[in-house]
């Protein structure tokens, strides 16, 4: 009994508690994708045809990110927008999405 | 507000406190901030669930006078028969899920100083932090003959909801042959691309089912958002539906008379079939009566923070502001409404607030599988908001089908990602 109360009390604090601070929506990394996810759904999960960027490797999202800016090779929405980002933004960006859990 | 450390959680349960501590006891509840937040849009849903989300202690007020609420964003869509009103409708049960205090009332008063809003069931909210998105309201006399009632007969359709559902019957009511008049005032407006998507899916629906009409758009303006892919669509889908003149040519509509169905600008009367006057627009009343736009129609607001320059602790979001490159658009709203609730929730933790860049991506549709779109990035410059880049921010003329399918499938995605985040 008392054990399960604990448990109980523990999972909604620890819910938001347990990511680390850079996996927050409000720190820099996390400020910055909130404009990327009004197209990649809250947290990088998306419902549509729009990839889901949540969990995705930190390493695959920078180098994906930056063809998209420097090598574009097919007409898409992606390669217009990163041109608005520096080097740093899109490592803050990969780290707040690969933060994120691919599930809710 | 009184933090409990992970330890003291444990000790608190293991003393058997668990239930008190859980239920928010009356120290926490004393000393969290209070935030109203007054219209449930894009501006206002958005900032109503982001504070819930990040900072869960926070008591957050909704005040919005609808029941429901219909997204202006895809109601051309509805216009054009390609979905129904019913696609375009959310209820504020998902936001008040979130924790949100949701109440349905008319903010009629704003009191700055003493951090009150009067409402018109008679509740009085007091707040220490105020987000005001009230969207726009129509300046009904700046068309000569036009007003709520004369709307009832050439409707606007620029706040969604029965105005969409209106405008759609005409068109369907309407005789092969007919003519569509489409009157668009001077900028700013909410929507810069919007008249020109809803001639485009009107012209889609009339090619199907009334081929003979004929699509008008007078535009008080001398060019207009996105005008190469418009033209172009028109041209490869419609050729011939769609006549757009601008303000030079004797465009703008300057007098209405419902009576006999007349659209008048300086030199021209024309009498369509079915009417569709876009009014000049300001921000909603709520934000003119509290002095916010100091007279200028619109709120001018601290780019980083969207804090009102007129009065401290008021924030402004969405069509209601100034703000700089960005246009009035849901996806803009949504943007500053994330920008805003970090800086509100960084002042309640008096820390530091930098913002970051935000984004605008205004998808128009042609018809159902065939979209295009314009992407901005934004950053705040001084006191104002100003692009990154101002070249190649469109999707390119001349794109293939295949292209043109894909931005219709983002867009979908686009517009179920946002509202799932505003609505739930
Ligand atoms: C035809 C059309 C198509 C569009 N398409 C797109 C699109 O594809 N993409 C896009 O990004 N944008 C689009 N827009 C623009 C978008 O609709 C607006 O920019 C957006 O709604 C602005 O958000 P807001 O929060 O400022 O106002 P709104 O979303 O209009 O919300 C304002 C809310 O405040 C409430 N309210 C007002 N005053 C009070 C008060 N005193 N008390 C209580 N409640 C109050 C209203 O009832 C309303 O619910 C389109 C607009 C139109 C007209």
């Amino acid at each position: 009994m008392r054990i399960a109360l604990i448990a109980l009390i523990f999972m909604a604090p620890l819910s938001l508690g347990a990511l680390p601070a850079s996996a927050q929506e409000t720190s820099p990394g996390g400020q910055l994708a909130q404009a990327c996810t009004s197209c990649h759904g809250l947290q990088g999960r998306s419902l549509g045809a729009v990839p889901s960027l949540a969990g995705r490797p930190a390493a695959d999202l920078v180098a994906l990110l930056k063809t998209f800016r420097d090598a574009p090779n097919e007409a898409t929405i992606m390669n217009r927008i990163t041109r608005g980002y520096t080097d740093d933004e899109i490592a803050a960006l990969a780290a707040y999405f690969s933060a994120m859990s691919p599930t809710p | 507000m009184i933090k409990l450390s992970r330890r003291d959680f444990v000790a608190a349960a293991a003393a058997g406190l668990a239930a008190p501590l859980l239920m928010s006891g009356p120290a926490r509840a004393a000393t969290a901030a209070k935030v109203v937040v007054i219209g449930g849009g894009f501006g206002g849903a958005s900032i109503a669930r982001y504070l819930r989300r990040n900072s869960p202690d926070l008591s957050v007020t909704l005040v919005e006078r609808d029941k429901q609420f219909t997204t202006c964003p895809f109601s051309n869509g509805v216009i054009g028969g390609l979905w129904s009103i019913a696609d375009v409708t959310f209820t504020y049960d998902g936001i008040a899920a979130a924790g949100v205090t949701v109440v349905h009332d008319t903010a009629t008063t704003i009191d700055a100083d003493k951090k009150t809003v009067a409402l018109a069931g008679g509740t009085v909210l007091d707040y220490d932090y105020l987000v005001v998105s009230p969207g726009i309201q129509f300046v009904w006399d700046s068309i000569e003959g036009y007003s709520a009632e004369a709307a009832e007969i050439m409707p606007h359709a620029w706040q969604a909801g029965p105005q969409t559902t209106l405008l759609r019957n005409q068109l369907e009511a309407m005789d092969d042959g007919g003519l569509v008049v489409i009157g668009v005032p001077a900028v700013p407006f909410r929507c810069p691309p919007g008249p020109y998507e809803r001639a485009t899916l009107i012209a889609n629906y009339l090619t199907q089912s009334k081929p003979k009409s004929k699509i008008m758009i007078l535009d008080a303006n001398e060019s207009f958002a996105k005008q190469p892919l418009f033209e172009e669509a028109w041209k490869n889908l419609y050729p011939g539906m769609v006549e757009w003149i601008p303000g030079s040519q004797s465009g703008i509509v300057m007098s209405v008379d419902t009576s006999t169905m007349t659209v008048s600008t300086s030199f021209d009367d024309y009498q369509p079939a079915v009417a569709n006057i876009i009014p000049a627009q300001r921000a909603g009343q709520i934000a003119i009566d509290a002095g916010l736009d100091a007279g200028q129609g619109f709120c001018a607001i601290n780019p980083a923070t969207f804090e009102s320059t007129v009065h401290k602790g008021i924030y402004v979001l969405g069509d209601a502001t100034i703000a700089g490159a960005m246009p009035k658009s849901g996806f803009s709203a949504n943007n500053q409404a994330k920008a805003c609730g970090a800086a509100i929730l960084a002042d309640i933790a008096g820390t530091e607030f930098t913002p970051a860049k935000l984004i605008n991506v205004c998808y128009s549709f042609a018809k159902a599988d065939y979209a295009f779109e314009v992407v901005d990035v934004f950053e705040v410059a001084g006191d104002t908001i100003n692009l990154v880049f101002d070249d190649n921010r469109f999707t390119p003329e001349g794109a293939s089908d295949e292209v043109h399918q894909s931005e219709a499938k983002y867009a979908h995605s686009w517009y179920e990602n946002i509202t799932a985040e505003m609505f739930g």
